[in-house]
């Protein structure tokens, strides 16, 4: 009995057990292994050699990119937090009907509805120099001449990656807050607590869970991206997934694998430090 | 009778659009006692008891205390505070921090508040969990909080919403009595909500009996219960029959009707409940109504009836009480 019972569960994880092993270990193990191999520009070396590592760890553009896929992580995570957080605590908190809610949440969804690429694309003549955001501050005399800035520069970069990460934060957080009990805000007001105490010690508290689940999803889309990074810098900045998707191009299979697993440790590491500071599970 | 310290309800009302939750009620709580707020649910209890707080806004009519119009007043301003029926603890944060909330938004030093938060949670005996966190606690345990977590306040009303719902029988009765306890002790008013007649014939120095929005019936336990003015008091708070009698409604309690050989009104027993110390006979009127006889357990099993039985019911003619109508 205790043996046949061991046994159903053994299947019972098994089909799980072996999906994840197919698609997500294998392949990780697979660029694990490739990124020790060495690469010439017509041939690839199955030996094992530290060469990838070497050449990427002492070259200053590593260092350069990382910074800005750092630079572009810290960003957009900054913007799609304070928005995401303001519109989940809009819709969970300020709008008093169920069926509003979800209509509203709805709306949230709609520019997911086509892909990723058409809704960056989707910028470009709204921002390029004869675009319509030029015409109208030209026409509001706001500016003599077209701004240069508005696209192909970090810029527009930033702002596709907030336009196409921010539904990542607001479901989670507008989540985490449509369970926090409403006893709780009237209990803190009893408390004598101000509406902007409600907030700091109350809900933003009970809601970090969901900050910290939007967190790890903008993170590791902005920092894993390289074709927003492509289309809108205009190809002039570069983040370690465009390091990697060129060296792919290259056909330099083992340089992109060895990059591609210190961004994944780098990724992790940070996810990891995160988690520590916030405990998640009890949300999931 | 009217005192400096009074809580009184003028006129107040409650509407929700077409709705009248609470239909311009006017009652003066004396203070320093325990007053519990009993009817069914929906009779417009919690929705008083929330204007009260200030939890709820009020469509007409006021609310004075201490000689103070609060009605319009933010709820921590009002000298009221409210126990929540779920308790509403704040999940992220310890027993100590719970309690010294209201201490933390007011800026009080952390020193000070939690010196103040462990004095709490002494009265409430609860000083030696002040490091757990709500969801380690158990529901008495959670009520102990949410108690001292509301007294630190200092108010002069506390305000119970259902507060013992959420206990098993054994432990409600227990903390009913510490209840009680706290409330001599610290001289405040306490306001409690309840379907239970049972609690707040238990604890109240005053029953204000609620039914569909108004007040039916106030006072001492002792009188709502022997006197009940109205038929649906007399049925809500349980231990009466209502029956006509020469054309008027009319109670007698249950534990004044007796088993008699002859005279009285003839019935057929339907219902036999032994109840421990006594039997509840229920039996049936040739003109159809029900009525319940307590007779003790030992005067029962002297001459037990069974269902079915035909029996003869007698009561003294004095005691019937008449009801309005």
């Amino acid at each position: 009995m205790a043996v046949s019972r061991n046994l159903q569960g053994w299947l019972l994880a098994a089909p799980l057990t072996a999906v994840l092993a197919g698609f997500l270990v294998l392949p990780i193990l697979t660029i694990f292994i490739v990124s020790f191999w060495q690469a010439t520009e017509f041939s690839i070396i199955p030996a094992f050699s530290l060469e990838n590592y070497q050449f990427l760890l002492t070259s200053p553009v590593t260092y350069q990119v990382f910074f800005k896929t750092f630079v572009y992580a810290a960003l957009v995570w900054g913007l799609t937090l304070g928005i995401g957080f303001t519109v989940a605590y809009y819709l969970a908190f300020h709008i008093r009907s169920e069926a509003t809610r979800m209509v509203l949440f709805l709306l949230c969804t709609i520019p997911f509805l086509t892909s990723n690429i058409i809704r960056m694309i989707s910028w470009i003549p709204f921002l390029g120099r004869n675009g319509l955001a030029n015409q109208a501050l030209m026409s509001l005399g706001i500016v003599d001449a077209p701004v240069e800035w508005l696209l192909y520069s970090d810029f527009s970069v930033v702002l596709a990656f907030v336009h196409l990460n921010t539904l990542f934060m607001i479901t989670p957080i507008f989540n985490t807050m449509m369970r926090i009990d409403r006893s709780l805000v009237e209990a803190a007001r009893d408390n004598g607590a101000s509406g902007r105490q409600i907030l700091t010690h109350v809900i933003i508290p009970l809601s970090k869970p969901g900050i910290m689940i939007g967190t790890i999803f903008v993170l590791a889309l902005v920092m894993g991206d390289f074709i927003t990074v492509r289309f809108m810098s205009g190809s002039q900045s570069a983040n370690v997934g465009r390091l990697i998707s060129n060296d792919i191009a290259l056909l330099q299979y083992p340089s992109a694998s060895a990059t591609s697993i210190v961004l994944l440790a780098v990724v992790l590491l940070i996810i990891g430090a995160l988690m520590r500071f916030v405990n998640i599970r009890k949300e999931l | 009778m009217r005192t400096q310290g009074d809580l009184e309800l003028v006129h107040l009302t409650k509407r929700y659009g077409d709705t009248v939750a609470v239909d311009d009620i006017s009652h003066i709580f004396a203070p320093a006692s325990y007053v519990c707020l009993l009817g069914p649910s929906g009779c417009g209890k919690s929705s008083t008891l929330r204007m009260i707080a200030g939890h709820e806004s009020v469509s007409s009519g006021g609310i004075v205390l201490h000689g103070m119009e609060i009605s319009n007043l933010p709820p921590a301003q009002r000298g009221t505070a409210m126990m929540f029926q779920n308790y509403a603890l704040f999940p992220h944060l310890n027993v100590r921090d719970n309690v010294a909330f209201s201490l933390r938004m007011k800026g009080v030093d952390k020193a000070t508040r939690h010196k103040k938060a462990m004095a709490l949670l002494e009265l409430v005996d609860m000083a030696h969990l002040a490091d757990r966190l709500p969801a380690q606690l158990s529901g008495g345990q959670q009520q102990r909080v949410a108690l001292a977590r509301a007294l630190i306040t200092e108010p002069r009303v506390l305000l119970l919403d259902e507060p013992l719902s959420a206990l098993d029988p054994f432990l409600r009765i227990r903390m009913r009595a510490e209840l009680k306890r706290l409330q001599r002790e610290l001289g405040i008013t306490f306001i409690h909500v309840t379907h239970g007649q049972d609690e707040a014939l238990a604890l109240a120095d005053e029953c204000v009996v609620m039914n569909r929005a108004v007040i039916e019936q106030a006072g001492p336990p002792r009188e709502v219960w022997g006197a009940p003015r109205t038929e649906f008091v007399a049925r809500f708070m349980g231990g009466h029959n209502v029956l006509d009698w020469h054309g008027a409604r009319v109670a007698i309690r249950s534990d004044e009707v007796r088993i008699v050989a002859s005279g009285g009104i003839a019935a057929t027993a339907s219902a036999v409940e032994y109840q421990g110390d006594r039997v509840a006979l229920t039996a049936k009127t040739e003109g159809g109504e029900e009525i319940t006889a307590l007779v003790s357990d030992a005067a029962f099993f002297a001459q037990p009836i069974n269902p079915g039985e035909a029996l003869r019911l007698g009561w003294d003619e004095g005691r019937l009480h008449r009801l309005e109508a």
